[in-house]
């Protein structure tokens, strides 16, 4: 990995926000095992160009994220793709817990009593993180859950896969143009019952590698290519548009 | 091939509200009341139909295929199945389906994903279609989320490998809905020729409202 520019640890049941700009590389590390970190991605020039979840699976013909693939807007871009990942399997499915299903499932803590351990759901971190850029209810969409598995039978009901990602699992994202990114910690909507999981995830940002002609995921398939393509004009005449061209 | 009234189902509907017939690659729109039922007809067989759903009298409160998959702990849709809102409301019921299997997986074709997929370019797609429609009600392109596409089937491997494979309805296979609550339907009948979703050449459907029971 290229110089280290900065780290945090957002423990479990958190969340945040941050604009990751084109030539981020954000590696994520599910600290203590069974971590579930929701994400969503926006264009913050343009709000309403969000993650599109299933032409994301759809164009790459799969149902798993893993290293190799783009997750793409409703734009037909890529916000950024998975340069390396310890996992081999990641949710965008599943969506997330509200805030009666934690109730149900894992019990409730207050604020008042628990302080920062209070019981926050996905859902309403969502919307808190969105409400700070102008966004609400209706931006919402189907989001990502890195190191989460949810395994469908040949009858299509679901599996989630408790086992999926050990402690030191990680996964890394390299940012192919400015994103609005919205996170959080809590715990995933299939996760067993028992008390409120609360797994810690590192965040390191440093420079991205510039993407080469023989990227893995621009080459993964020729779709990749075309919605590398696409970025390509979007950044026409950009100020680092040499720097990092695709 | 167009619609034609020869092409239509005939059964007699009590009650009946609408009865419409949409064309390849047309859309449809209608607020359903509490108790009304939706009845989508493929007509001549393997034509999806994308397919979204709000509160009508909340349209924050919409579709939620996650929410959806959860509850009734299955990827696919059918007959018992509920359709989720955000809020985990019902706002349909599956009180019918003789097809068996409609995907909630692959979301709407879009002119942008097509250019990806494809690399064609194309001037007619679902999303285009939803919102258009979507603006009649005033509603834009951020109330589109993943929606239902009925008679469409998306088979995938334990590996988690998936395909929009052939369809596998009939000509005259339906699915009946049964609305939960004041409810804003939205459809698009898929213009796609460049995969099986729509039997790679799109057909005609018929979009069915009525009260049961009524005279």
């Amino acid at each position: 990995m290229t110089e280290l520019l900065y780290e945090t640890v957002i423990d479990g049941g958190k969340h945040w926000s941050f604009i990751a700009r084109r030539g981020t590389l954000l590696t994520l590390t599910d600290r203590a095992g069974g971590a579930n970190v929701g994400m969503l991605f926006y264009n913050p020039e343009n709000p309403l160009e969000r993650y599109n979840a299933p032409d994301t699976l759809k164009c790459q013909q799969t149902f798993r994220l893993t290293r190799g693939h783009c997750l793409y807007s409703d734009m037909g871009r890529i916000f950024c793709s998975v340069v390396a990942d310890t996992v081999g399997w990641h949710d965008t499915v599943a969506g997330n817990a509200n805030k009666a299903l934690v109730a149900e499932r894992w019990g409730i803590q207050t604020y008042q009593d628990h302080r920062n351990d209070w019981t926050q759901n996905g859902h309403d971190a969502f919307l808190v993180e969105a409400g700070k850029y102008g966004l609400g209810r209706r931006d919402l969409a189907a989001n990502v859950n890195w190191f989460s598995k949810v395994a469908p039978a040949a009858d299509g009901t679901l599996h989630f896969d408790r086992t999926n990602s050990p402690a030191g699992s990680s996964v890394a994202l390299r940012f192919e143009m400015d994103t609005l990114v919205l996170l959080h910690t809590c715990p995933h909507p299939m996760y067993p019952a028992g008390p409120y999981p609360r797994k810690p995830v590192a965040l390191q940002f440093s420079k991205a590698d510039p993407v080469a002609a023989d990227d893995y995921c621009l080459n993964l398939r020729a779709e990749n290519g075309r919605g590398f393509k696409n970025n390509e004009i979007y950044h026409l005449c950009a100020a680092d548009a040499g720097a990092h061209s695709c | 091939m167009t619609a034609t009234a020869a092409a239509t189902s005939t059964e007699k509907f009590s009650g009946l509200v609408s009865r419409e017939v949409v064309p390849p690659g047309g859309r449809w729109s209608r607020r359903l009341e509490t108790g009304q039922r939706l009845r989508i007809i493929d007509l001549e067989g393997q034509q999806a139909v994308d397919f979204l759903c709000y509160s009508a009298e909340l349209p924050l409160d919409r579709i939620n295929l996650p929410n959806t998959i959860k509850l009734n702990k299955s990827l696919y849709i059918t007959k018992g199945c509920k359709i989720y809102s955000d809020r985990a409301k019902v706002l349909f019921t599956v009180i019918e389906d003789t097809c068996g299997f409609h995907d909630t997986l692959a979301g709407c074709c879009s002119n942008e994903i097509d250019l990806v997929r494809y690399n064609v370019k194309k001037t007619k797609s679902c999303r285009a279609n939803f919102i258009a429609e979507l603006a009649t009600w005033s509603m834009g392109a951020s109330e589109i989320v993943p929606n239902i596409n009925f008679f469409m089937r998306v088979p995938f491997k334990e590996d988690g490998h998936v395909v929009i494979a052939d369809g596998i309805s009939k000509s005259g296979d339906y699915v009946e809905l049964l609305a939960g609550m004041p409810v804003l339907a939205v459809l698009s009948n898929c213009p796609q020729e460049l995969n099986p979703a729509a039997g790679s050449k799109p057909t005609p459907i018929e979009v069915i409202v009525y009260n049961p029971g009524s005279p």
